[in-house]
C-alpha cells in the first residue's frame, strides 16, 4: 500500500523526503482507528452478503431440507436439480421471463444510451435557439418519478389498443431524461472542440465526427447510462404490473412477484420463486463486474458537477 | 449574403476593428445535423414524458356520469371535483404521512451509512478496498421485488435464518412492517449512494489535503472540514434521488403484502394509485398521481434549492 502512494505523492514534496512520508502515511492514523474501521466496513459485509448468501444456500437445497437444516449452511447440493426443475415448469416460463427482461432492459437501454447522448452532445456542442429550454424541460423530465408516469402511460396506451403488449413496456423504456443531463455533462468536458473543428477541416461531417470521434471519448459516460437505464428497465415494476396481463410477455420481476403471491395456494412455488430469484440476480451482477472500469468514472462526472 | 460584404467593406473603410454584425439574427450552423441528434429523444420524450402527464391532467378533470344506477357512463368535465375527493381521502393523506415518516428516517440513515462508507474508503485507514467496494454494491443488482420477496422470507418467523431474533420480534407486524421495508430500501441502495459520493471523492485533487496534514488535522477533521464540504453537490443529488425514491415507494410494500396482512392496499401513495386504478376509478387515480408527481417535483425542487441556499452562506 505504501509503495504505491509513496511515488504518488513524492512530486508534491520532491525535496523533503520525511514530508513526504509523513503526507503518506499520515500523523494520526493510529492502529486503533483503522481496527475501528475494519470494524465496521465487516460488520456491515455481513449484512450486505448474508442475505445474498441465504438465498444460494436457499436455492441447493431440495425443498424437504429448506426448513430442518441449517439455513445458512449446505445440506444436500441440489442446485442444478432445482435449476432444472425450475426451468421446465410450466413449459419454461422462467426463461421466457429472463429472455423478456433481457430483451426489455438490453435493447431498451441501448436505444435509450444512443437517443440520450445524440440530444446530449448536440445541447453540448451546438448552439440554436430554445437549447436551454429544451435542457430545462429535460431536467424537469429528471425529476419525474418512471412510477408517476406509470397509470397515465397505461390510459394512454389503452387509448390506442396497446396494453398488454411487448411495446407497452417497451417504448416508454427508451426515454432517459437523466442520460441526456449527464451526456452533455459529459460531452462538454471531454469532447474538446478543436477536435470537432479538426474533423470538419477532414471533410467528415457532423453525423460521422459524432460517431467516430465523439462517442469513444464519451465512452465512459455511455456505459454509465447504459447501465442505468438498463438497471432502471430491469427494475422497473410499475408499469409491468400495470401494462401486462399476458404471463408470457413478462419480466422477470413480475413473473417472480405473481409466483411470490400465489405461495399461499400453491406452496411448491416457494422454491421456485427462491432459485428464480437467485437466478434472475446474476446477469446484473456479471454486467456490472464487466463494465466497472467505465461506469465509475461516469458516475463521477454525473455527481461532480 | 451581399448585406454583410458590403458592411464588411463599409467597416474596412470605416476602420473599425469589430464590424457591426446583424442584429438577432442568429443563423444556425448544422441545422440538419442538430435536428437529427435531438428529433428521436424529442419525440420519445414528448410521446412518453410530456402527452402522458398532460393526459393525466385531463383525465383528473373529469368526472364520470350515470343515468340511474346502471346507466349508460358518460364522461363529462368535472372541474377540480376529482381534486377535492382527494384532498377529502382520509387513506391518501395518511399513505403520504407515511412515506413522509419513512423518508425522514430512513433518507438520512441510508445517505449517513453512504456517507461513512464513502469516507472510509477514501480514507488510509482500509484495506481491502476493492472488495469492500464491490460486496456493498451488490445489493444493488438485486432489483427491489426480488429484494423484498428475499426479505420477506428472512423476516418470516419459521423461514429465517434468524429464529433467535424473529420469533421474539415480529417484524411482519403493523408496528414494525413499515421498518422492515425501510430496512429492504436501506440494504439495496446504501451502496449506490456510496459509490456516487464516493467517485465524488475521488475527484477532488489529494494537494488539497496536503496543507491540512501538515497543520495536524486528522482524517475526522479533514473529512468534516474539507471533504464534506466539497463533496455536497454529490450529497444533494443522493438526496434528492432518495426523496423521490420514497415517495414512490410501489414494489417493496406491494410484495410485502402477501407476507403481512398489516400492508394495505392503500399503505403507500402509489399503492393507492394502483388500487384505485384498479377499481377501476382512473379519473380519482389521475388526480392521486398528479398530486403525487407535483409533491415529488415540490419537495426535490425545494430539498434542492434549500441546500443550495445553505451551501451559499
Amino acid at each position: 500500500m505504501s509503495a504505491l502512494t509513496e511515488p504518488a505523492v513524492a512530486p508534491g514534496a520532491p525535496t523533503r523526503v520525511p514530508t513526504s512520508r509523513r503526507v503518506a502515511k499520515g500523523p494520526r492514523e493510529s492502529p486503533l482507528s483503522q481496527i475501528g474501521a475494519m470494524t465496521v466496513m465487516l460488520v456491515f459485509t455481513l449484512y450486505f452478503l448474508i442475505p445474498i448468501w441465504w438465498l444460494f444456500i436457499a436455492g441447493t437445497k431440495s425443498s424437504s431440507q429448506f426448513t430442518n437444516t441449517n439455513p445458512l449452511w449446505f445440506a444436500d447440493f441440489n442446485l442444478f436439480e432445482n435449476i432444472g426443475d425450475l426451468v421446465v415448469y410450466r413449459d419454461g416460463v422462467f426463461l421466457k421471463w429472463m429472455l423478456n427482461s433481457a430483451v426489455y432492459a438490453g435493447a431498451g437501454a441501448l436505444l435509450a444510451t444512443l437517443f440520450a447522448a445524440m440530444c446530449g452532445y448536440a445541447l453540448a456542442k451546438y448552439r440554436f435557439p430554445g437549447r436551454e429550454f429544451l435542457f430545462n424541460i429535460v431536467l424537469g423530465g429528471v425529476l419525474v418519478p418512471a412510477t408517476a408516469l406509470a397509470l397515465p402511460l397505461f390510459l394512454l396506451f389503452s387509448q390506442v389498443s396497446l396494453t398488454n403488449t411487448f411495446w407497452a413496456v417497451f417504448l416508454p423504456s427508451l426515454v432517459s431524461p437523466f442520460g441526456v443531463y449527464l451526456t452533455r455533462i459529459f460531452a462538454a468536458a471531454s469532447v474538446p472542440d478543436e477536435l470537432i473543428e479538426a474533423a470538419r477541416l477532414d471533410g467528415a461531417g457532423e453525423v460521422r465526427t459524432f460517431f467516430t470521434v465523439s462517442v469513444k471519448l464519451m465512452f465512459p459516460a455511455l456505459v454509465t447510462v447504459f447501465l442505468f437505464q438498463f438497471v432502471a428497465i430491469w427494475n422497473n415494476f410499475f408499469l409491468p404490473l400495470i401494462m401486462l396481463r399476458d404471463e408470457t410477455l413478462f419480466p422477470v420481476t413480475l413473473g417472480l412477484y405473481a409466483w411470490n403471491s400465489q405461495v399461499n395456494q400453491i406452496p411448491e412455488l416457494r422454491g421456485y420463486v427462491l432459485i428464480g430469484a437467485l437466478l434472475s440476480i446474476i446477469p446484473l451482477i456479471i454486467l456490472f463486474l464487466l463494465l466497472q472500469r467505465f461506469w465509475r468514472s461516469g458516475l463521477g462526472a454525473g455527481s461532480v458537477k | 449574403m451581399s448585406a454583410s460584404a458590403t458592411s464588411a467593406v463599409g467597416t474596412r473603410i470605416g476602420s473599425v476593428p469589430q464590424p457591426p454584425r446583424r442584429p438577432r439574427k442568429v443563423r444556425v450552423a448544422h441545422p440538419q445535423a442538430i435536428a437529427f441528434f435531438i428529433v428521436p429523444f424529442a419525440v420519445l420524450f414528448t410521446l412518453f414524458y410530456l402527452i402522458p402527464i398532460a393526459y393525466a391532467v385531463y383525465q383528473s378533470l373529469l368526472v364520470i356520469e350515470r343515468e340511474g344506477t346502471f346507466g349508460k357512463a358518460t364522461e363529462v368535465f368535472g372541474g377540480l371535483t376529482q381534486y377535492i375527493l382527494v384532498f377529502q381521502n382520509g387513506p391518501f393523506w395518511e399513505s403520504i404521512a407515511r412515506v413522509l415518516a419513512f423518508g425522514v428516517v430512513q433518507v438520512p440513515v441510508m445517505l449517513g451509512l453512504a456517507l461513512i462508507f464513502a469516507l472510509l474508503l477514501d480514507s488510509p485507514l482500509l484495506r481491502g478496498k476493492r472488495f469492500f467496494r464491490l460486496a456493498f454494491f451488490v445489493p444493488y443488482a438485486v432489483p427491489g421485488v426480488i429484494a423484498a420477496i428475499m426479505w420477506g422470507f428472512l423476516y418470516s418467523p419459521n423461514l429465517s435464518p434468524f429464529t433467535a431474533l424473529t420469533s421474539n420480534v415480529s417484524f411482519l407486524s403493523a408496528d414494525l412492517v413499515l421498518w422492515a421495508i425501510a430496512n429492504v430500501v436501506t440494504w439495496v441502495y446504501v451502496g449506490y449512494n456510496m459509490l456516487i459520493i464516493y467517485s465524488a471523492l475521488l475527484a477532488i485533487p489529494t494537494e488539497i489535503y496536503e496543507a491540512a496534514r501538515l497543520d495536524g488535522a486528522g482524517q475526522l477533521r479533514i473529512a468534516w472540514s474539507i471533504k464534506i464540504p466539497l463533496i455536497m453537490p454529490a450529497i444533494v443529488l443522493t438526496g434528492i434521488f432518495s426523496i423521490i425514491g420514497t415517495l414512490q415507494l410501489l414494489a417493496e410494500p406491494q410484495v410485502f403484502r402477501s407476507f403481512s396482512s398489516a400492508v394495505t392496499s392503500t399503505f403507500t401513495p402509489n399503492l393507492m394509485v394502483y388500487s384505485t386504478s384498479s377499481i377501476p376509478n382512473v379519473n380519482l387515480a389521475a388526480a392521486f398521481s398528479v398530486v403525487l408527481a407535483l409533491a415529488t417535483f415540490v419537495l426535490s425542487f425545494s430539498f434542492l434549492k434549500f441546500t443550495q441556499r445553505k451551501e451559499a452562506k
